[in-house]
């Protein structure tokens, strides 16, 4: 099985925009996470169900949503271009960032989850010998909670990978650039003979994702028994 | 050290008003379950705002709801055992007991100060080992480690043997002790065990329902404690060991006590509690009866009313309780100055 060269553009594409999704979301993610998980504020609720929304609305309705937003004209697009030069229209960033929004949801659950199952009495015992809550943070509910900031990140890279609705919304589909895996199967459905490209494509994103599973699993599995070693 | 609490706190429908002032040594904050003694050393550990009130370690004043000041728990410099030792899980023995020590920013955190802390605690073997792999008596050793290493002015334990097993639970006493005798750690101590706080407090605080009804030296305290399990500590030395009968004779100001062969070398002190409902009265000196121990002595107090009555005697200076039925107080004619003997069925016996 050899992949042309636009295919291989795709499988790239597809990879650098999932790895750089779920980095770059996952500091946030924490945050979020944690204030979901131990904070008591006002709005608390609306946090929850801004974070949420990616997950309940139609992924067309995200990307154009993005588009109205960070588009060259939308109201954060056009500063972020004049204050920064940064640009996420029709660029891969743009889908980078579609990927991010959409894997947003699942990786602050699964991370809030573990949060939460971290036991808050160990916290307290940590606050008495000295540390101060970020300290506290770094030291017992990060590696606490580990299994799943690394579930969390699995599947942020995992739906990054197979995200299409948004992407191609907002970043729309153009080889190279915003072309990533799924909108490339996509276009060759489209077009006449394409059915051995997409199979070809399909069998590496299976691949991809059995592979991220596999390493998320060893992952945690490692974790796991450093807490249970004697 | 000092410690000065005056505080109120509301929680629900439960009302805690506390005031004292403790001395150097462990002062015990004794009082059955529900009554707010780990309601009140999370306020001193600052785990809990009070509602009103002030707290002061050492003159530092750490909560003043009047001034708005609260020192959150991590700069309070405060050592805590909990009754479940929360050892990380994520950490080795070693790392554990270090933990603290890397925001001890005071005095000079050495290495000879981590092996004297091992050696008193006895847990140098575990050192490598996974908190999931050590026995209760062994967590709770390593948590008060752990404590003492993040060089606290303070040291707050809440019913730190109150999980273990009895056995457990006299592995980990001596080690307390020395903490108490050798570390020169001022210890705020809960609990609700008579035997643990007789053998262990220099000062007792007794709480009731949210209010501190006693404050005062262990002897004087103790017999006030608990109406349900009324006794009194006695101070005494060892004396000689009668191997034959497997007996030790302990003197004490009420005089001499033949209790079951202790492992205690003749001249350690010791303290010895005896429960009121294990004493009897008898107006002469008896004769010809099992009971090896009767103290002479005066009736000091007649408390109670009802059935039961608990009379506290002056022994040569000493004070024993005794309960007895109101019915047998009548008869004995008893009264404040009547001079009785007290026989004495059983002794319970720590060494302090």
């Amino acid at each position: 099985m050899t992949l042309s060269a636009e295919e291989w553009t795709a499988v790239r594409l597809s990879l650098l925009v999932a790895v750089t999704a779920m980095a770059a979301s996952l500091p946030l993610g924490i945050a979020v996470a944690w204030l979901l998980a131990r904070g008591r504020f006002w709005g608390k609720g609306l946090l929850d169900t801004i974070v949420h929304l990616p997950l309940i609305l139609p992924p067309v309705v995200t990307g154009y949503l993005l588009l109205i937003l960070f588009g060259k004209k939308g109201p954060i697009g056009a500063f972020l271009d004049q204050a920064f030069g940064i640009v996420f229209a029709f660029r891969w960033t743009g889908a980078a960032l579609a990927c991010a929004i959409m894997g947003f949801p699942l990786m602050v659950r699964a991370i809030r989850l573990s949060i939460e199952a971290v036991d808050t009495r160990l916290e307290s015992a940590a606050g008495t010998l000295g540390a101060n809550p970020v300290w506290v943070f770094l030291t017992i509910t990060l590696p606490l909670c580990l299994p799943g900031v690394i579930a969390g990140a699995i599947l942020s890279f995992a739906k990054s990978m197979g995200e299409f609705g948004a992407t191609i919304t907002f970043v729309s589909n153009i080889p190279g650039e915003t072309q990533t895996l799924p909108s490339a199967i996509y276009t060759f459905t489209q077009v006449p003979g394409g059915d051995a490209g997409a199979m070809r494509l399909t069998l590496i994103s299976v691949a991809i994702s059995m592979g991220a599973l596999l390493v998320s699993e060893l992952l945690a599995r490692r974790v796991g028994a450093r807490h249970a070693a004697t | 050290m000092s410690l000065d609490v005056d505080i109120e706190h509301r929680q629900g429908t439960f009302k805690l008003a506390a005031r004292f002032a403790s001395q150097p040594g462990l002062t015990a904050l004794f009082g059955r379950s529900g009554s707010g003694k780990t309601t009140l050393i999370n306020i001193v550990a600052g785990l809990l705002r009070p509602e009103r009130g002030r707290v002061a370690v050492d003159g530092q004043t750490l909560v003043d709801t009047e001034r708005g000041l609260f020192v959150p728990t991590h700069r309070r410099r405060l050592g805590y055992v909990f009754q479940d030792s929360r050892l990380f899980p994520h950490l080795s023995v070693r790392q554990n007991l270090v933990y603290g020590r890397w925001f001890a920013t005071v005095g000079d955190g050495t290495a000879s100060d981590f092996y004297s802390v091992v050696k008193l605690l006895d847990i140098g073997q575990l050192l490598e080992r996974r908190p999931v792999s050590l026995s209760g008596g062994e967590k709770q050793r390593v948590a008060i480690g752990r404590a003492l290493l993040a060089r606290p002015r303070l040291l707050l334990m809440d019913e730190p043997l109150a999980s273990l097993d009895e056995g457990r639970r006299a592995e980990i006493l001596p080690y307390i002790e020395r903490l108490r005798d050798e570390a020169g750690v001022p210890i705020l101590y809960v609990s609700h065990s008579v035997a643990e706080v007789a053998r262990l407090a220099t000062t007792v605080v007794i709480l009731t329902e949210g209010a501190v009804t006693a404050v005062g030296p262990v002897a004087d305290i103790l017999p006030l404690a608990d109406a349900g399990d009324g006794g009194a500590v006695l101070d005494a030395t060892v004396k000689a060991h009668d191997e034959a009968f497997r007996l030790t004779v302990l003197s004490s100001a009420a005089g001499e006590l033949q209790v079951p062969l202790l492992a205690a070398q003749p001249g350690t002190h010791v303290r010895a509690y005896i429960r009121a409902r294990d004493v009897m009265l008898s107006l002469k000196p008896p004769q010809d009866i099992s009971a090896l121990n009767v103290l002479a002595g005066k009736v000091a107090q007649i408390a109670g009313s009802g059935a039961q009555v608990d009379i506290r005697l002056d022994c040569n200076g000493a004070v024993l309780m005794a309960r007895l039925t109101a019915k047998s107080v009548q008869r004995l004619a008893l009264s404040p100055g009547t001079s009785v003997y007290a026989v004495i069925k059983s002794v319970s016996f720590e060494r302090s």
